[in-house]
């Protein structure tokens, strides 16, 4: 854990112009040497060191166990919320280190979507939309009514509930409470998106319309899934990295990742030959 | 760990191979039959060709399940996509060996003509498909690319064939239709080279994951790429 915490949310970066795309290298988020583990065990990440590409989606494959969901969960800071977790290191969110931030800060930046969709079990479709606005301090119905339908919309799920608005989150099918989960990570316009396995307890449809969701958003949005689907991987993503023992084995496009890898590592585990 | 996949693979490979040695057989039964002018070859050439395009089918539908069931990736991947091109191109090699032993079975009614270069060329031809299966079945590169060296020594044959037969042509019009028949025969074997080409680019690219066809257009159509 670091000692220093500042509680300073982070300037914003300039935003790119209108119809302007983003410059295809242009990086939202380095980490940098980063460890993290349980107090008096071995290291879960021995020293990951990667760029995430703003406005695209990135992937972390590799087998169980290998660090990836720490190495998410360290970007927002949910392991260190482990008991005995530690994570030292970089990790730079517009050029400041976030493992410097009030983590409550730091998550409105970047959100996060479980495996499995965790919808506020008392709150109906609105209000679990609307939530981290209402925490925020944002009281204007109206505004929050047109946030709630942009962040439904953006997570294509509004025309499935826009009669419904008023109905607990919960009574949702599995795909689409899945998705009112992207919606309500999206309603507070974080800079980056976790996804922890998001659809590793959704059926192929429930599943096919994640993926679609993630292209549809990924021109706007900065992404960062763990998958065990090497084929969803490979789908989603602009960038793939594969992780093997708590190390970055190979990180890079996807396309050049899944035919013709550089490590012979990456190859055996995505051809299948152990994993 | 030994999958099970590796066995579909390797029988892949087996049949990709065992279509390359019947084509191998087409080419030298077709040639005989126009050099020997022996009309008996043209059976032997024939039953090859069915053979080919069962196999034909069969690797086409081989390589679909694959894909379809196993989703390969990497080598895999690679292997699958050469296999599927490599098959087409033997396919093709299979027809032009018809057609020469086609256009033989003609020639061998007609008077005797200068057949040019084409001994030569056949050499070359036939070299290059076996050398191009071989490297395919070795995965061996510098075997692959020797073959894409020799293929402008066989358009220089062909190219010295065309120039022979029309000379004689010129000088003698009764020998146009047969003259015509020689070209043809130069044209099929130059088109069995450039099928073994083929092979070997596809060999380069299964071995390295290496594009080299076309260069001139993948470097126009070469962005800025990103890096890790």
């Amino acid at each position: 854990m670091n000692p220093t915490m500042d509680t300073e949310p982070p300037a914003a970066p300039a935003a790119p112009a209108s119809g302007t795309a983003a410059p295809a290298a242009e990086t939202i988020l380095s980490v940098r040497g980063l460890r993290a583990g349980y107090a008096g065990g071995a290291p879960v990440l021995k020293g990951v060191s990667m760029d995430v590409r703003a406005r695209a989606v990135t992937a972390i494959i590799g087998p169980s166990g290998c660090g990836k969901s720490t190495l998410i969960r360290c970007l927002n800071r949910l392991h260190e919320a482990l008991p005995g977790a530690f994570c030292d290191g970089e990790v730079l969110l517009g050029g400041r280190n976030v493992l410097d931030w009030d983590p409550v800060l730091l998550r409105r930046e970047v959100g996060m979507v479980f495996q499995r969709p965790n919808p506020f079990p008392t709150m109906s479709v609105f209000d679990n939309v609307a939530a981290g606005l209402t925490l925020n301090g944002e009281r204007d119905r109206v505004k929050l009514a047109e946030r709630v339908e942009t962040s439904l919309r953006r997570a294509a799920l509004w025309d499935e509930v826009k009669d419904k608005l008023r109905s607990p989150g919960v009574g949702l099918s599995g795909g689409q409470q899945q998705r009112l989960c992207i919606a309500r990570a999206l309603a507070v316009e974080p800079r980056v998106l976790l996804m922890d396995e998001p659809c590793s307890a959704l059926d192929p449809i429930a599943t096919a319309r994640i993926e679609e969701l993630l292209l549809e958003i990924k021109d706007q949005l900065t992404v960062v899934i763990v998958t065990h689907n090497m084929q969803q991987a490979a789908r989603v993503s602009a960038h793939t990295a594969f992780m093997l023992s708590g190390e970055l084995v190979e990180f890079g496009p996807t396309q050049g990742l899944f035919t013709k890898p550089s490590d012979k590592r990456t190859e055996d585990y995505i051809t299948g030959r152990f994993g | 760990m030994k999958r099970h996949f590796d066995a579909d693979l390797e029988d892949l490979r087996g049949r990709l191979l065992r279509m390359g040695g019947l084509c191998e057989e087409m080419i030298h039964a077709a040639v005989k039959l126009v050099v020997e002018r022996d009309e008996a070859h043209l059976t032997a050439v024939e039953d090859w060709e069915r053979q080919v395009n069962r196999l034909h089918l069969e690797i086409d539908d081989v390589c679909l399940k694959l894909i379809a069931l196993h989703q390969p990736a990497a080598g895999d991947l690679r292997l699958i996509a050469a296999a599927l091109k490599i098959n087409s191109d033997l396919e093709r090699v299979g027809d032009q060996a018809v057609n020469i032993a086609e256009t033989g079975v003609f020639l061998c009614k007609e008077p005797h003509i200068k057949l040019g270069d084409i001994p030569r060329m056949v050499e070359v031809a036939a070299g290059m498909l076996k050398d191009a299966l071989d490297s395919f079945s070795r995965g061996d590169v510098e075997l692959a690319r020797e073959v894409i060296r020799r293929d402008d020594e066989e358009d220089r044959l062909k190219s010295q064939t065309f120039n022979e037969l029309v000379h004689l042509m010129q000088r003698d019009a009764s020998a146009i239709q047969r003259g015509m028949d020689v070209i043809l025969i130069a044209r099929n074997l130059e088109r069995i080279a450039d099928h073994a080409t083929n092979i070997a680019e596809d060999v380069i690219f299964m071995v390295l994951g290496k594009d080299i066809r076309h260069p001139a257009e993948q470097r126009a159509s070469e962005g800025p790429t990103a890096t890790a």
